[in-house]
């Protein structure tokens, strides 16, 4: 047990370390950063002179080295634009989207479940086959399509949601800025969240759908009915647990997908989380701050997926001899 | 515990609302990087010194000055403005504003990295009394009051003593402020939100002005900008895009506000990467064969005026003869006699989200240039990475805009046609890499002459060769469109040069 946990940490810490060498590495790629800091009418002479100023001079393995000492000590940099740690600036906008994501897997789940079930009992029901008419489609119209329709309807034509930004915010346990608490910033969570769950929804119910229709096949359902159990219980309860398991671990899997659709939701929505900051540390050129978004995601995946091998490991203990070819 | 949080929140909602009178929310496509107003010479960074601060004197609609916070000037000799001072005017910290101020936001200025340039020519500023200073520069220099526009005096004794200019880290400047200004910031939450309230101690009482509260927001992105106007979650947005005007134009209770700038669009030919461009003709060629009126007409849905010279309308430099020319057939002449009948191929770049459709306006040059047999190689960029090879001069043709610092023609002569010299910053962005040394002579006469009318005819003159040179391709001088309600008295407080004066803005009650 000891060796395969010390072989999942030493594979986590070599990702790492790729990954801030590839985040690293992408920053003479992006622009110039002195450039941003200064008007048109700055001399040459003035830009080179804080081009020093910010070490840009230095070779790139001394800039890198630099770079991996200070991210050792949880130092990820200052960003040039917020001028304090970019690490502080990214977790001071975490919660917007980390709200932001849990209410829209909230709706995913309240919504994706029964149509999903439905589908799965009724094939030939036809709302279910509506529901898997729209879940293609759905599958098939990039997210940013859903968000500025939906803007275009709800906000232009019907005035009935705020079209950008989060609204009143309240302090949490004093460290935590939340809009959940207002109906003004719920009022503003309504159309981020919702496309960000209409990207999400079609695969899951999709997915809950295959499942459920594989377990009703099983033997232990069939004996189920022949005992004479309500179709309610068979449907929710035996069937429903052992269908969820699977989509739980997909659900995980998603979470990547998930990054990469709140940086767009957040885009069009002008909601000030992380990829709403990442995009503009982008047009910026605030090269620390892309760095240290990447570490800092690139972190929570190789964390998340430790975790979940390292949980499996022990659930299951025949994945732990299996060789990791390291 | 929850319930009693929502409740005081709710309740401080309500209260919040009663004491809202005239609330203005404002979004714009980029919001000031700092509060420090000598920090970034960039639009931002004047608009919000507008908002904070107060300028000596500030621009009109019609070219004329205004007095500000000085309430007039006169000339003591060639090199010598005497400025007298408003009196009762106090800082937002209660400081009472003075002559010593005037002298230490000068001196400040002739210290930022960006400012440095034009403030260069002050020699020095010398307190005559409390109210009264004289401003030397170091040669005969007609635009002082050009450049005099840019002081914004800031509290000396609040900002004494930690007031470096730093720009990529913590200063004292760029988190806390003190002005005369309209307004008082309240809170900033940079890159996404930034609040002022009234200043209740302003001493400019004729004005109009009866906004109490601005919220400004920067949304970059062009279609979320125009959506929180089209569903009224803010009152006045800038810019609009040329696609959406006809749209905009068409909602009821939206007013739409244009003017003409004097930002000049251009295209470089770089004469030292191409022997081609060297030759007059093939220049010539280039300038018949691109129609500027068709591109203003169809691209930017006639936002804009085509320019056949660097300088606009209202610049002392502009000749009115110089008209945009397109002949196709006198272009393909040009090239024959040049020897490149069969054409030859060209790169070229352009920003694609710099200037209004920059990279759509690209691409019909390059189409343009097809039609006399130059192929071009386009590669456009975000505007982070595009100025990086600008400087690099990376290809043939480059597209650059320009609006000049000093609302005059010699600062766009500086800059983008001088020759290059990187000791005096002189053709900085020079990227024909043309030199003509009578333009370097006329400039530098031009920044000495005091008669108008002398002054005039050495700003003509640099027109004149450089059409006569065909050295570079002047394309149109790009509109600002600025979106309202129809209630928010935007046309009034608007102008060219992009600062709007908010603190003169009326709105009207529903």
């Amino acid at each position: 047990m000891l060796i395969f946990l010390l072989r999942r940490l030493l594979q986590a810490c070599f990702v790492m370390i790729i990954i801030s060498i590839i985040s690293f590495a992408i920053q003479d790629r992006l622009g110039d950063p002195v450039r941003q800091m200064v008007g048109m009418t700055a001399s040459p002479d003035e830009r080179a002179q804080l081009r020093d100023e910010l070490g840009l001079n230095e070779g790139f393995i001394s800039q890198y080295w630099r770079f991996a000492k200070g991210a050792l000590h949880g130092d990820l940099g200052t960003s040039y634009y917020y001028k304090e740690s970019a690490l502080t600036v990214i977790l001071s906008k975490l919660p917007a989207t980390l709200e932001l994501a849990f209410c829209a897997i909230l709706i995913v789940t309240l919504v994706a479940t029964p149509c999903g079930v439905l589908a799965a009992i009724k094939p030939k029901h036809l709302l279910s086959r509506f529901l898997m008419v729209l879940s293609s489609i759905g599958l098939s119209v990039p997210i940013f399509i859903i968000a500025i329709f939906m803007v275009y309807f709800f906000a232009i034509e019907w005035n009935i949601a705020p079209s950008f930004g989060r609204g009143q915010t309240t302090h949490v346990f004093g460290i935590w800025e939340s809009g959940l608490f207002t109906k003004d910033g719920l009022h503003h969570l309504l159309l981020p969240s919702l496309s960000l769950a209409l990207a999400l929804m079609p695969i899951f119910i999709r997915l809950i759908r295959a499942e459920m229709m594989e377990v009703l096949q099983s033997e232990y359902i069939r004996f189920a009915w022949s005992k004479g159990l309500s179709a309610r219980r068979i449907y929710f309860i035996h069937a429903l647990k052992n269908t969820m398991l699977p989509v739980i671990t997909v659900g995980g899997i998603q979470a990547g997908t998930l990054v990469a659709y709140t940086i767009l939701t957040e885009t069009i929505f002008q909601w000030p989380g992380m990829g709403f900051l990442f995009m503009d540390a982008v047009s910026r050129v605030d090269t620390p701050l892309i760095s240290a978004y990447l570490m800092v995601v690139g972190g929570m995946f190789v964390i998340t997926n430790t975790l979940v091998d390292l949980i499996y490991g022990f659930v299951n203990p025949t994945v732990r001899f299996a060789s990791h070819g390291l | 515990m929850k319930i009693i949080v929502t409740l005081a929140c709710c309740l401080a909602l309500i209260s919040f609302n009663t004491a809202m009178a005239n609330t203005l929310r404002i979004a714009f496509d980029a919001d000031p990087v700092s509060l420090d107003p000598h920090e970034q010479l960039s639009e931002d960074t004047l608009q919000f010194s507008h908002l904070a601060f107060d300028p000596l004197l500030r621009w009109k609609q019609n070219g004329q000055f205004e007095p500000r916070l000085a309430t007039k000037w006169q000339r003591l000799d060639d090199r010598t403005i005497r400025f007298f001072l408003r009196r009762n005017v106090t800082f937002q910290t209660g400081h009472a504003f003075s002559a010593k101020d005037v002298v230490y936001t000068i001196e400040r200025l002739k210290k930022s990295p960006d400012f440095r340039a034009m403030f260069d020519i002050i020699e020095s500023v010398s307190l005559v009394d409390d109210f009264t200073v004289d401003v030397h520069t170091t040669y005969t220099n007609p635009l002082l009051l050009n450049i005099m526009a840019y002081v914004f005096p800031m509290d000396k004794v609040f900002y004494q003593n930690h007031d470096q200019i730093i720009k990529y880290g913590e200063s004292f400047a760029s988190r806390n402020v003190s002005g005369t200004g309209p307004f008082i910031l309240v809170n900033r939450e940079l890159g996404s939100r930034l609040e002022l309230k009234r200043n209740p101690d302003y001493w400019d009482k004729n004005s109009l002005g009866n906004v109490d509260r601005i919220i400004f927001t920067p949304i970059r992105a062009d279609s979320t900008r125009l959506a929180a106007l089209l569903s009224g979650d803010v009152d006045f947005i800038f810019p609009v895009s040329p696609i959406d005007i006809e749209r905009t134009k068409r909602v009821a209770g939206i007013q739409l506000v244009t003017l003409p700038s004097t930002r000049i669009l251009l295209l470089h030919m770089n004469q030292a990467r191409r022997k081609e461009l060297r030759d007059r003709r093939v220049r010539k060629a280039i300038n018949l064969a691109i129609n500027q009126p068709l591109i203003v007409k169809k691209i930017l849905k006639g936002y804009a005026t085509p320019a056949g010279q660097l300088s606009p309308d209202s610049f002392l430099g502009h000749i009115n003869d110089l008209e945009p020319e397109y002949n196709l057939a006198k272009a393909l002449e040009l090239m024959k006699q040049a020897g490149y009948e069969k054409g030859f191929r060209i790169s070229m770049m352009a920003p694609n989200n710099r200037y209004m459709n920059d990279e759509k306006v690209a691409q019909a040059i390059a189409a343009m240039l097809g039609k006399i047999h130059i192929k071009v190689d386009l590669k456009t960029l975000p505007k982070a990475q595009y100025f990086q090879e600008f400087d690099q001069r990376s290809a043939d043709i480059m597209m650059l805009g320009w609006q000049s610092d000093t609302v005059d023609s010699n600062n766009l002569f500086e800059f983008i046609i001088a020759c290059s010299d990187a000791k005096t910053g002189l053709g900085a962005y020079n990227a024909s890499e043309y030199c003509q040394p009578s333009i370097n002579d006329d400039i530098r006469q031009a920044n000495r002459e005091m008669n108008p009318e002398k002054r005039r005819r050495f700003l003509q003159q640099i027109e004149r060769t450089l059409h006569k040179d065909s050295a570079i391709v002047p394309l149109y001088w790009q509109d600002l469109i600025w979106a309202a309600k129809d209630n928010v008295n935007i046309q009034d407080i608007v102008n060219d040069q992009n600062y709007p004066y908010l603190g003169d803005l009326f709105i009207e009650q529903k």
